[in-house]
């Protein structure tokens, strides 16, 4: 066994990838510029939300992210032993690295503007996450006010009788601008609390582990779970929509939902299917604005752009609703049971000063885990729907232009090669000539294409670099799971002695069955009952397979990943954070998931 | 008036008709704690069976014979008047109430011919010694409701031991009215056994249940004759929390009625020796122990060939917890700022990945 990860210089480029540096910004690289300090950190893959290799656009919400992340823990906060999580792309692959603050002193001088500023949030939470629901309804609403038209052929005459002074050109490039600009403003929002929300927590967690050294994760993050989150209303409105489908009657449209097109011409054709349409209508927006992905890729579906998709859920709950099962979530069970467990650990404390420290931490947990729970439907999914839709309505600008060969294409350019792009069509449009980007523009973006095809094939190693002696970094456990076990477990090879895998016991119980591997979202219709799903992550909009399903595997996850949420949520035994599970399972093996212990054996097959 | 209550009918009032042992037996049945089962013949059977004119009549002629300040002549009237009471033919009444209560037992256990314990169980619990009921007996694996009957009648026979009819009337006694209730309680068959604490011995976490356990009878797990099988319970979720399955050398083997002493290999040595359905209903019943007792428990329990899941795991003893009830628990919240807490996390977090069995 190894005692380093490969160093990030001495990965090679895949054959035909050569040049896909060209396709990040410079700054995202690995470059000898740095290397010194490159050389001497660790660095991990983030699998969670970068799976697979970004387009250039696809980038740029990596780069948002891991800034933002790490401008409140440096600059807002000053949490006191961490500063940001810094960011790489190597061969196309996210990479990333939690700097720590090295110098005890240092850590000390920042306690008291840590205790000022996060104090204040605590202090203050309810009405500023109040606040930050209205800033982000605000936000939604400018970024759907965006708009990409057409250089027009010539500017309306009002342009002309209003004195506006200014042309076409200068709104496309601003309103370009101006979403990028919201784009990095609502990565800001989405970090303004969720750094706080998982110190609170870590918190209440470590007075969990030392007041019961062996108490299951799992018991403590139900403790803070929310009965009623908004990351499962998706789900809950397919459930209500298949009831309303059986009480109307129009229950028999869903057969065809595999054909959207056919689902509504059918429903349209009768006043009860009209009635369903209109109950439709009024819970799409926003709760269908769900991506099927990790919603950071432009190719992740979105359900509301692909209704088969939300029709094929409908269409199950309608068949298990007539086949008399219940589709109901027991809301009072789950609130009594989550009492239940809070009473009985509360009792087991020695004193009543722990109890109360208990009842203290816990408090404040549950009052931040509201945020830790929501916050990804308002971001990743609803407000990125928004950012892809307008993205492709400019990409529809750009291929009308001859730039794009499709819409699509516009996220092969770099976030900053768009203005270019932009300025190089308003000056044409403007001279009255031809751009070069009808000529330059699709010959690069077949080459990229190329280069991310190679990328596609290659297999980005979990991890760069040296091992950190121990892993403190508290949102790298908590977010990605990254511990110094599993980073010891990486460098062996991810098995143990027995030959199964290991992972985070995220989801109690214990199920066998088929192995069913499934990479991204397309293959959900793979998926056949009673399947075991072994995939490199889950989405929170994977959610309806769950009654289909009998246990989860993921390569990656930690305790508050989201495929970690969802799988307790709906009560799925599920190991998480695998590694290696895509890798060594094989569709059709039989596997036992045990998710109470975090392992996973391969039976026969 | 009964002659017979077995243990899941057992009431309060009942307590000096069946004396401490079977009253004992009859509250952990009630309060769900699942004893082997069994009955108890009251004493109200005994004093029918000894208010037999003729029997009464001859124990009181044998017994003037005896004089406690010449020990050798005791121990003839005591010959005797056991003899006479073991030859005594009982009452139908009872022995019908005592054939039914058997072959109720039977069949729970579904089996012909169960073996049970047969044991005396002292009612005069406020006499200064239990020396006063006579020398317990206990018969083991007896079986049928003829033999049954005959190991209740030397029981009842006890009574008259030499040494405790010299100790009747050395303590002024002697003219008390004597009264035996006798409990009548399956043996265990066991597949597996062993003991369990309501709490983590190696780190004292309350939250946990601890099982040790090996095929067969307890014993070796209680001397630590072998390293047994080792399981952490959640007593909350009854999730197993941490599991070491041991190579086991040894198993003390129940067959037929005797006990076999079997050095294990293969799968029996290096298998569990309990599913996980069975190592949470041990756990469970550890818990209910606590709960029933109020505090940390030490309780043996075994497994049971005889018994149907789930009514299969029983409880054979349970005391308190010692080592770590007695200790101060220190103090978790060592702040009552929850901010200086969060910077304390902060700067040494706790993994949150799940400790591998170690």
């Amino acid at each position: 066994m190894s005692d380093r990860f490969p160093s990030p210089f001495e990965i090679e480029t895949p054959p035909g990838a050569e040049g896909w540096e060209e396709l990040y910004p410079y700054y995202m690289v690995f470059s000898a510029d740095r290397r010194e300090y490159e050389d001497s950190m660790f660095w991990f893959q983030d699998g969670i939300h970068w799976p697979a290799a970004l387009t250039p656009w696809d980038a740029t919400f990596f780069e948002y992210a891991l800034a933002a992340l790490s401008q409140y823990n440096t600059r807002h906060y000053l949490i006191p032993p961490a500063l940001g999580v810094d960011a790489r792309i190597l061969n196309g692959y996210a990479y990333l690295s939690p700097v720590g603050v090295a110098d005890p002193a240092e850590i000390e001088a920042r306690v008291p503007h840590f205790l000022e500023r996060a104090g204040y949030y605590f202090g203050n939470w309810d009405r500023l996450y109040a606040q930050w629901m209205e800033k982000m309804r605000v936000l939604i609403g400018e970024m759907e006010a965006v708009s990409f038209d057409p250089l027009p052929e010539k500017e309306e005459i009002e342009v002309v009788t209003e004195g506006h002074g200014t042309g076409s050109g200068l709104t496309l490039i601003s309103s370009y601008h101006r979403l990028i600009d919201l784009a990095l403003k609502l990565w800001q929002y989405h970090f303004e609390f969720l750094n706080l929300g998982y110190a609170a927590y870590l918190d209440y967690f470590g007075f969990c582990k030392q007041a019961f050294p062996n108490i299951p994760d799992l018991s403590i993050a139900k403790m803070v779970a929310g009965v009623e989150v908004d990351l499962f209303r998706p789900d809950e409105e397919l459930k209500g929509l298949a009831r309303a489908a059986v009480e109307l009657g129009v229950d028999k449209a869903f057969n065809l939902a595999g054909d959207a097109e056919a689902v509504l011409a059918e429903l349209r054709g009768s006043p009860a299917g009209q009635q369903w349409l209109e109950r439709f209508e009024s819970v799409k927006h926003p709760w269908f604005n769900f991506s099927s992905g990790s919603g950071f890729y432009h190719t992740d579906r979105i359900w509301i752009e692909h209704l088969s998709i939300p029709f094929g859920f409908i269409g199950n709950y309608v068949a298990k609703l007539n086949a008399g099962e219940s589709i109901d979530r027991p809301v009072e069970e789950v609130r009594a049971e989550r009492e239940r467990i809070v009473a009985e650990y509360r009792e087991l404390l020695g004193s009543d000063e722990d109890r109360a420290a208990f009842a203290g931490k816990l408090g404040l947990a549950r009052t931040v885990f509201p945020y830790v729970e929501n916050h990804n439907f308002y971001v990743e999914h609803w407000s990125h729907s928004v950012l892809w839709r307008k993205m492709r309505d400019l990409g529809r600008v750009l291929a009308k232009e001859g730039f794009l060969a499709d819409a699509d294409d516009v996220f092969f350019l770099k976030r900053n090669e768009i203005p270019d792009a932009i300025y190089d069509s308003y000056i044409a449009w403007a001279v009255g000539v031809g751009p070069r980007g009808t000529a330059y523009w699709p010959r690069e973006i077949e080459r990229r294409k190329g280069i991310l095809g190679a990328l596609a094939q290659w297999s980005p190693p979990k991890a760069l670099g040296k091992p950190p002696e121990v892993v403190t970094e508290p949102f790298t456990i908590m977010l990605w799971g990254i511990t110094s076990e599993s980073v010891t477990a990486w460098l062996g090879g991810g098995t143990g002695e027995s030959g199964g895998l290991s992972g985070f016991a995220a989801s109690p119980g214990v199920a066998e069955g088929p192995a069913r591997v499934i990479f991204s979202a397309e293959q959900i219709g793979e998926i056949e009952q009673g399947d075991i799903l072994v995939a490199p992550l889950t989405a929170p909009s994977w959610a309806p397979i769950f009654g289909k399903i009998g246990a989860t595997v993921t390569d990656i996850g930690g305790m508050m990943s989201h495929a970690a949420i969802v799988c307790r949520e709906y009560g799925l035994p599920a190991v998480t954070g695998t590694a290696f599970g895509t890798r060594q399972i094989k569709t059709g093996q039989r596997i036992r998931v045990d998710g109470s212990a975090g392992t996973v054996t391969v039976l026969e097959g | 008036m009964h002659f017979v209550v077995p243990f899941d009918e057992y009431r309060p009032e009942l307590r000096p008709q069946v004396g401490g042992k079977n009253a004992s037996l009859g509250e952990m049945t009630a309060a769900g704690l699942p004893v082997p089962p069994g009955f108890a013949i009251t004493t109200t059977a005994f004093t029918a069976h000894f208010g037999d004119p003729d029997l009464s009549r001859d124990l009181k002629a044998l017994l003037t014979e005896a004089d406690p300040g010449r020990p050798e002549t005791v121990e003839p009237v005591s010959q005797a008047v056991r003899a006479r009471v073991e030859a005594a033919p009982l009452n139908a009444e009872l022995t019908a109430a005592l054939s039914a209560a058997y072959d109720r037992l039977c069949e729970r256990c579904q089996a012909d011919d169960i073996a049970v314990a047969v044991r005396s169980s002292a009612t005069c619990e406020d006499a200064p010694d239990a020396s006063f009921a006579g020398e317990h007996d206990s018969f083991l694996w007896i079986r049928g409701a003829a033999d049954i009957t005959h190991h209740v009648v030397r029981c009842w026979s006890s009574l008259w031991t030499a040494r405790a009819i010299c100790y009747r009337a050395t303590t002024g006694y002697a003219g008390a009215a004597v009264a035996m209730s006798v409990g009548v309680q399956k043996m265990v068959r066991p597949i597996a056994s062993g003991v369990a604490f309501t709490l983590n011995p190696s780190n004292g976490d309350r939250s946990q249940v601890a099982i040790d356990a090996n095929w067969g009878l307890g014993e070796p797990v209680v001397s630590g004759e072998v390293t047994p099988d080792h399981y952490l319970v959640d007593k909350v979720l009854y999730e197993i929390t941490e599991r070491r399955v041991s190579h086991k050398t040894v198993e003390l083997r129940v067959e037929g009625d005797g006990i076999r002493r079997v050095e294990l290999d293969g799968d029996r040595a290096h298998g569990p020796c309990l599913s996980d359905e069975e190592i949470t209903a041990v756990a469970r019943l550890a818990r209910q122990a606590e709960r029933h007792y109020g505090c940390p428990q030490d309780i043996e329990w075994a497994l049971d060939s005889e018994l149907v899941s789930p009514e299969n795991v029983v409880l054979l003893q349970s005391r308190p917890e010692t080592v770590w009830s007695s200790r101060a628990r220190p103090p978790v919240a060592t702040s009552t700022n929850v901010m200086d807490s969060i910077v304390s996390t902060l700067c040494a977090p706790i993994y949150t990945r799940a400790q591998p069995a170690t």
